[in-house]
C-alpha cells in the first residue's frame, strides 16, 4: 500500500476544529445557531446566513469559485475545494480508485495451485482421517448397493434410438383380423355440413326473426340445426366459431360414451305397405250416398228398426214418442207417445206377424202399429188376445199388463212391466221368443219372455258381469250374451255354456250375428270393432279400428255380405264382409264406404243402425234427431 | 381411458328388457368379450408403472430429495400404442376409414396455445401431423372439395378411394370452455397422433417421399435467401417452412415422368364398353380437375387467411406467394409481373397492377367445388358475393335445389346460362313494367264494375223484397269432372286400404308419409322465401332505377 496522497489535516482543515456531536443527523441543529461544541465545550456556530436567493444568485453569477465551494455539514461554513480534491471527485465519479497509484490489475499468484510444491501450504499435520476410508461414504454406498440389489433403485436405461414412426402396416395379413373386429360397429361420420352452414348461405337459408327466435327457445338437443345460420360479406369478417371445442368434445363423447347399435333402415316404398284389397266397385252393391232423411223427431234417436218386410220403420227416440215411417217416402205414418225416453225397439222378425216391441222405462210395450196388410194385422191381434190365463198361477219375474181401451187405440196391446229399467229388447228368429236386458247391476239382469203364452223366465242362476247387450243366434238355439269384456254363448235347449269370446276390448257396446251364424262383430266403446270366426278361435279374427271415437251400433245386412257400423264421430262405415263356406278360407273383411251425414251433438254422432231386409240400403239414427237412409 | 385407447364402446342389446332383467331404466351395457378383452392388454401394467411412478416422484419432491427426483425422472416409464394401433386398424385401408376425427383432432390441437391445457409436446407433434399431412395431400393432388362453413373449414380429400373429410378451425385464440373435459381430449389426440404418425409414414412411402419431410433441395436453395437471419431456431424454422406449404418435398427416389403408367385397353363389348367409357371420362374429369389452377401464379394479400388459401391452391398446381414479411417461404414479390390472380379481401385495391386479376378469397374455393375455373366477375373486391354453396349436397328428386346450384350445373355442362337469364330479366323488367300500367287500368275499370254490380244487386234486392217474396233462380248444370272424380275415387279407396292396414304396418306407413310430408314442406318453404327474397330484391332495384331516373 503506498502512503497517503492527502494528509487528513491537508484535505479537512476544518477537521480540526473538531466538533464533537459525532455522528448524528445534523439537521437536529437546525432550529439552533450553533452545530455543535468544540473539545474545549464551547459552542461552534453557524456562519451568518443573510443572504437572500438574490444574494445566492449574484453570487452564483459573480463567484467564479461557486461551483467549486461546497458546505460544510459540520460547520456550516463554506470550503473551496483544491485541485487535488477536485481530481479525486472526478475519479470516483468515472469510477476508478481513489488512489491513483493503486493498481488493480497486479498478476495473479496461485498459492494452491495444481502444482505440487516440495513445502506444504499450511503448516497442519495431515489428518487420520485423510489415510483411512471413510466411514460415512461405505455407509452411503452400502445403502446404495443394497437398493440395487433389491430392485429399488433401476440402473438408468440405455436410449433407444427407435424411430417413432415405422411402416406399421408391412405385414398386413387379412386373415389375423380379430374376430372382435367382426361385431365392430364402426362409428357413424359426422355428417357433412348443407348450404345453410356455409359463410355466406344463399338467402333463404337464413333464418327469418321468428324462426330465429323459435330455434332460440328450443332445447339445444332438439334442434334441428345445432347453429344459427349467418351471413358475412366478406370471408374477413368470419369470426371463430365459439362451440367449435365443445363439438369435438361432444363427438369424443359420443364415439366412447355412445351406444352402439346396427338399425335397419327400413327401405320400403310406401305404396308396398298398403294391403291389396279388391275394389270397392267390383263389390257392389253397397250404400254409397244418402238418399232420405226422416225428420220429425224433436231429441236424439236412440234406436230404429225395420219390419221384415222393408217396408216400413220404426224409430225410437228421446223425446218419449215411436215413430212409425213409410220408407218409400219417409212420411212419418204413426206418431205413438209413450211417456218417456224409448231405449229400445224391436220389430218383430215373423213376415206373419206385425208387432213391434219397445223398451220404455222400466216396461216393454208390445205394439201392433197396425200397418200393411189389414188381414195380418188382425191376425197379430187374435193371437195375443187368445192367450187364456193358466189354472196354477206361476210367480213371474214380471207382470203382463193388457193395455188400457186408450192405449189400444194407439197401437199398444201389452205392457210387460219389469221391476228395473229395460236397456234392450230383442226377437228370436221365429218371433215368438223375446229378450229384455234390465240395467240391473248385480242382479237380475236378462230376461226371456214368450209373447203367445205371456210367459216369462230369467235363464241365468247367477249374472254373468255387467251385461251389455243379447242377441238369439238366428240358426242354431244360442243365446250371446255380452258382458263388459267378453261375449258368452249358451246353448239354450242344454242349458249350458258353450263358449266365452274375449274381445280385446275395455268396454263392449253393441253386437251384431251373421246371419250364417258362425261369425258375430261386437263393437265396442274404445272404437274397435271386433270380428270373431266362432269356428276359428275364441279371440277375435280381426280387431279393425276404423273410428276414431266411440262405436255405438254394429249391423249385419241380412242377404248381402255387408256389415256395418255406427259411431260418435258421426260416420257410418260400410264393409264387405265375405264369409266363405270353405272353412279353410278365411273371412274377407273390405271398407267399402265412409257414410257421413249426421252432425254430431252433444258428444253424440250416429246412434243405431240396421239394413233393409231386401235392399242393399242402410237407415241410420243419429243424436241430430234425425234418420237417414243410405242407398 | 382404455376404452377411449382400444376403441370400446357400449352396445344397445338386441332385448333390453331380457338384458336389464326385466326393467327398461335406460342403462349401458359393454359386450362382456370386451371387458375381457381389455383385461388382459399389456398397457394396463404400463398404466400402473407410470402410476407408481408419480407417486414416488411426488413422494421424493415430498422430501426434497431432488437426487431420487432426477433419478425417477430419468426412468420415466413409457408407453407406446403401436400395438393397439395395429389391433384396431388391422389393414391400412381400415386405418383410413378412421382418420376424419384424427384429423379434425389434430388441427385443433395445433392451434391450441402453448400454455396450459395440454402439453407443449402434444401440441407441437400435432401440428407437426397435420402439416406432415397437408403437405401429402399437396404432393398427391388428392384434395377434392373444400367448403368455407361458419364452424371452419372443411375438407375432403381422396386418399387410396377413401374420401377423408376434416374440418380446421378458423385461426383465432379459442376461448376455452370451461365445461369441456381436456383430459378426454387428450387421450383421444394421444392416440390420433399415434395413428395419423404411422398414416403419415405410410402415405409418404406410398408417394416415394421420404419421412420425415424434406423439402426439396432446389426448392430450399431458392427459398434460403429469402429467410435465414431472422428467425432464430433453425428446426423450429424447419417446421415453418414446411407449413408455409409453398415449397415441394424431396422424393426418395427421384421421380420419373414415365411413373404414370397409361392404362392397358382391354378389348371389350357392350355395357362393360360403355361403362369404361364413363369411367374413362370420369378419369379425364379428375385430372383436368386435379390441374385446375396449373400455370397460374397468385398472390395473396396480408389480410387474406394464409394457409387455407396456400393449401388449396397448391393442391390444384398453382403457385402461390405472400407478403416476405407476413410469412416464411415467400416465393417472389407483390411486383411481380407474371402474377395472374392477386387474392385480397379489401372493399378496394389501392393502386391496380395491370395484368392480373383481383378477386375475393371466395372465388379460389367456389372454383375448386365447381371444378372449373369460375368467371371472375362475380368476384372483384367490393361486390356482393353470390352464395357459397356446399359442395357436399347432393340433390334428390323432391329437394330443393338453390338457383345458384343450378347456375352452376348448367355452367359445368358448359353451357351460358348467365346471358340468356341477364337478357330475360330485363325483358321481364320491361314486360313488368308494361303490365304495372295496365294492371292498374284494369283494376280501375274492374273496381268500377264491381260497383256497378253492386249497385244493381242492392237495387234488386229492394225490388224484390217489395214485390215477390220468392225468386226462383236458374239452375246451373254441375260439370263433371271425369278426371277429378276418378282421382277422389281412387283417392278414397286408397284411404279404406289404409284402413284395413295392421297396426305396425300402419304406423310404419304414417311415420313415412310423415318423413316425406316434411321434406315436401321444407322445400317449399325455402323456394317461397327465395321469391320473396328475390322479388324484394327486384324492387329495391327498380326504386333505385327510379331514383336514378329522377
Amino acid at each position: 500500500p503506498s502512503p497517503h496522497p492527502f494528509p487528513s489535516r491537508c484535505v479537512f482543515p476544518s477537521q480540526d476544529i473538531r466538533n464533537t456531536v459525532g455522528n448524528i443527523p445534523m439537521e437536529w441543529y437546525q432550529d439552533f445557531p450553533h452545530v455543535g461544541y468544540d473539545l474545549d465545550g464551547r459552542r461552534i456556530f453557524k456562519p451568518l446566513r443573510s443572504k437572500d436567493e438574490l444574494d445566492l444568485f449574484l453570487e452564483k453569477m459573480e463567484n467564479p469559485e461557486y461551483w467549486r465551494t461546497v458546505q460544510d455539514p459540520q460547520t456550516g461554513a463554506d470550503v473551496r475545494l483544491s485541485e487535488e480534491q477536485l481530481e479525486l471527485v472526478r475519479r470516483l465519479q468515472r469510477g476508478h480508485f481513489g488512489d491513483v497509484n493503486f493498481n488493480p490489475y497486479e498478476p495473479a499468484v496461485d498459492f494452491f495451485s495444481h502444482e505440487v510444491r516440495i513445502h506444504p501450504v499450511t503448516n497442519r499435520p495431515a489428518d487420520k482421517r485423510s489415510f483411512i476410508p471413510s466411514l460415512v461414504e461405505k455407509e452411503k454406498v452400502s445403502k446404495l448397493v443394497h437398493a440395487i440389489k433389491m430392485g429399488w433403485i433401476q440402473p438408468r436405461k440405455p436410449k433407444e434410438n427407435v424411430p417413432t414412426f415405422y411402416d406399421l402396416w408391412a405385414q398386413e395379413d387379412p386373415n389375423s383380423i380379430l374376430g372382435r373386429h367382426k361385431m365392430h360397429v364402426p362409428a357413424p361420420k359426422i355428417p357433412l355440413p348443407g348450404h345453410a352452414e356455409s359463410y355466406n348461405p344463399p338467402p333463404e337459408f337464413l333464418l327469418s326473426p321468428e324462426e330465429e327466435l323459435s330455434w332460440e327457445q328450443q332445447e339445444p338437443s332438439e334442434r334441428r340445426l345445432n347453429f344459427l345460420p349467418r351471413r358475412f360479406r366478406s370471408l374477413r369478417a368470419v369470426p371463430a366459431y365459439p362451440r367449435f371445442i365443445h363439438e369435438r368434445f361432444e363427438r369424443c363423447l359420443d364415439l366412447y360414451l355412445c351406444p352402439r347399435q346396427r338399425k335397419m333402415r327400413v327401405n320400403v316404398d310406401p305404396e308396398d305397405l298398403i294391403p291389396k284389397l279388391p275394389k270397392p266397385r267390383d263389390l257392389q252393391p253397397f250404400p254409397t250416398t244418402q238418399a232420405l232423411i226422416y225428420r220429425g223427431h224433436s231429441s236424439l234417436v236412440r234406436t230404429l228398426s225395420v219390419s221384415p218386410s222393408g217396408q216400413w220403420l220404426v224409430s225410437g227416440s228421446d223425446d218419449g214418442t215411436l215413430r212409425f215411417w213409410e220408407v218409400i217416402s219417409a212420411r212419418c205414418l204413426r206418431t205413438v207417445p209413450v211417456g218417456s225416453a224409448v231405449k229400445s225397439v224391436a220389430w218383430n222378425p215373423n213376415p206373419n206377424v206385425c208387432l213391434v216391441a219397445a223398451a220404455v222405462e222400466e216396461q216393454v210395450l208390445l205394439l201392433n202399429p197396425g200397418l200393411g196388410d189389414r188381414l195380418l194385422v188382425a191376425g197379430t191381434d187374435q193371437l195375443l188376445d187368445s192367450w187364456e190365463a193358466p189354472q196354477e198361477q206361476r210367480v213371474q219375474p214380471v207382470r203382463w199388463i193388457p193395455a188400457s181401451p186408450e192405449e189400444r187405440a194407439t197401437g199398444i196391446r201389452l205392457r210387460v212391466q219389469h221391476d228395473k229399467p229395460v236397456t234392450q229388447v230383442t226377437w228370436h228368429a221365429k218371433g215368438d221368443y223375446w229378450a229384455s236386458v234390465l240395467r240391473n247391476p248385480g242382479g237380475r239382469q236378462v230376461l226371456i219372455h214368450q209373447s203367445s203364452r205371456r210367459w216369462s223366465q230369467d235363464p241365468f242362476r247367477k249374472s254373468p258381469g255387467m251385461i251389455q247387450c243379447v242377441q238369439f243366434h238366428p240358426i242354431r238355439p244360442y243365446f250371446l250374451v255380452a258382458s263388459q269384456r267378453s261375449v258368452r254363448i249358451y246353448n239354450l235347449l242344454r242349458q249350458e255354456l258353450t263358449k266365452k269370446l274375449q274381445s280385446n276390448c275395455q268396454w263392449i257396446s253393441s253386437m251384431a250375428v251373421h246371419p250364417g251364424g258362425d261369425n258375430v262383430i261386437c263393437g265396442s266403446y274404445d272404437s274397435k270393432l271386433a270380428w270373431f270366426d266362432l269356428d276359428l278361435s275364441t279371440r277375435p279374427y280381426r280387431l279393425l279400428r276404423h273410428h276414431r271415437r266411440a262405436l255405438r251400433a254394429v249391423s249385419f245386412h241380412r242377404r248381402y255380405p255387408l256389415f256395418a257400423s255406427a259411431s260418435d264421430d258421426g260416420t257410418v262405415i260400410v264393409c264387405h264382409g265375405m264369409v266363405y263356406n270353405d272353412l279353410l278360407q278365411n273371412a274377407l273383411l273390405v271398407p267399402l264406404k265412409v257414410l257421413k251425414g249426421h252432425a254430431p251433438t252433444l258428444d253424440l254422432g250416429v246412434l243405431d243402425v240396421a239394413f233393409h231386409p231386401q235392399q242393399p240400403w242402410l237407415f241410420s239414427s243419429g243424436a241430430d234427431g234425425t234418420v237417414r237412409l243410405y242407398t | 381411458r382404455l376404452c377411449i385407447l382400444k376403441g370400446i364402446y357400449p352396445h344397445e342389446p338386441k332385448h333390453k328388457k331380457k338384458v336389464n332383467k326385466g326393467s327398461t331404466a335406460p342403462r349401458t351395457f359393454y359386450l362382456l368379450k370386451d371387458i375381457k378383452f381389455l383385461l388382459h392388454e399389456p398397457i394396463v401394467n404400463k398404466f400402473r408403472e407410470y402410476k407408481v411412478f408419480v407417486r414416488k416422484l411426488r413422494k421424493a419432491y415430498g422430501k426434497s430429495e431432488w437426487g431420487t427426483v432426477e433419478r425417477l425422472k430419468d426412468n420415466k416409464p413409457t408407453y407406446k400404442l403401436d400395438h393397439i394401433v395395429k389391433e384396431r386398424y388391422p389393414t391400412f385401408i381400415d386405418a383410413l376409414r378412421d382418420l376424419d376425427d384424427a384429423l379434425s383432432m389434430c388441427f385443433l390441437f395445433s392451434t391450441f396455445p402453448r400454455t396450459g391445457k395440454c402439453h407443449v409436446q402434444t401440441i407441437q407433434l400435432c401440428r407437426r401431423l397435420a402439416v406432415e399431412f397437408q403437405n401429402y395431400v399437396i404432393a398427391s393432388r388428392s384434395l377434392r372439395k373444400v367448403f368455407l362453413s361458419i364452424k371452419g373449414i372443411y375438407y375432403q380429400a381422396e386418399v387410396l378411394g377413401q374420401p377423408i373429410t376434416w374440418i380446421t378451425p378458423y385461426t383465432f385464440s379459442h376461448d376455452h370452455p370451461t365445461d369441456v373435459d381436456y383430459r378426454v381430449m387428450a387421450t383421444f389426440t394421444e392416440f390420433y397422433t399415434t395413428l395419423l404418425g404411422f398414416v403419415n409414414f405410410r402415405l409418404y412411402q406410398s408417394l416415394n417421399l421420404l419421412y420425415p419431410p424434406k423439402i426439396d433441395s432446389q426448392a430450399e436453395d431458392e427459398l434460403k435467401p429469402a429467410e435465414g437471419k431472422e428467425y432464430a431456431m433453425d428446426s423450429e424454422s424447419y417446421l415453418e417452412r414446411l407449413s408455409a406449404l409453398s415449397a415441394s418435398l424431396a422424393r426418395a427416389v427421384a421421380p420419373t415422368h414415365e411413373d404414370e403408367v397409361e392404362m392397358d385397353e382391354f378389348p371389350v363389348e357392350g355395357e362393360t364398353a360403355e361403362l369404361m367409357d364413363a369411367k374413362k371420362k370420369e378419369q379425364e374429369a379428375l385430372e383436368k380437375h386435379k390441374k385446375l389452377f396449373e400455370g397460374l401464379r397468385f398472390f395473396l394479400n396480408r389480410e387474406v387467411p394464409r394457409e387455407p388459401l396456400a393449401f388449396v391452391i397448391r393442391c390444384f398446381g398453382g403457385q402461390v406467394s405472400w407478403d416476405k414479411s407476413l410469412c416464411i417461404g415467400a416465393t417472389y414479390d407483390a411486383t411481380d409481373p407474371s402474377i395472374t390472380h392477386h387474392i385480397i379481401d379489401r372493399p378496394r385495391v389501392d393502386k391496380q397492377v395491370v395484368g392480373r386479376y383481383y378477386l375475393q378469397p371466395q372465388w379460389v374455393f367456389d372454383s375448386v367445388n365447381a371444378k372449373l375455373c369460375l368467371p371472375v366477375a362475380d368476384y372483384f373486391p367490393g361486390l356482393l358475393l353470390p352464395p357459397h354453396l356446399s359442395p357436399f349436397v347432393t340433390e334428390k328428386e323432391g329437394d330443393y335445389v338453390p338457383p345458384e346450384k343450378l347456375k352452376l350445373l348448367a355452367l359445368q355442362r358448359g353451357e351460358n346460362p348467365d346471358e340468356e337469364s341477364e337478357e330475360e330479366e330485363e325483358e321481364e323488367e320491361e314486360e313488368e313494367g308494361d303490365n304495372d300500367k295496365e294492371e292498374e287500368e284494369e283494376e280501375d275499370e274492374s273496381e268500377k264494375e264491381e260497383e256497378m254490380k253492386l249497385q244493381k244487386m242492392e237495387e234488386q234486392k229492394t225490388q224484390s223484397n217489395k214485390v215477390l217474396p220468392v225468386k226462383v233462380t236458374a239452375g246451373k248444370v254441375r260439370v263433371e269432372d271425369k278426371q277429378r272424380l276418378e282421382q277422389e275415387q281412387q283417392s278414397e279407396e286408397k284411404r279404406l286400404a289404409i284402413m284395413m292396414m295392421k297396426k305396425r304396418e300402419k304406423y310404419l306407413y304414417k311415420k313415412i308419409m310423415f318423413g316425406k310430408k316434411r321434406k315436401i314442406r321444407e322445400a317449399n318453404k325455402l323456394a317461397e322465401k327465395r321469391k320473396a327474397h328475390d322479388a324484394a330484391l327486384k324492387e329495391q332495384k327498380k326504386k333505385s332505377k327510379k331514383a336514378q331516373q329522377v
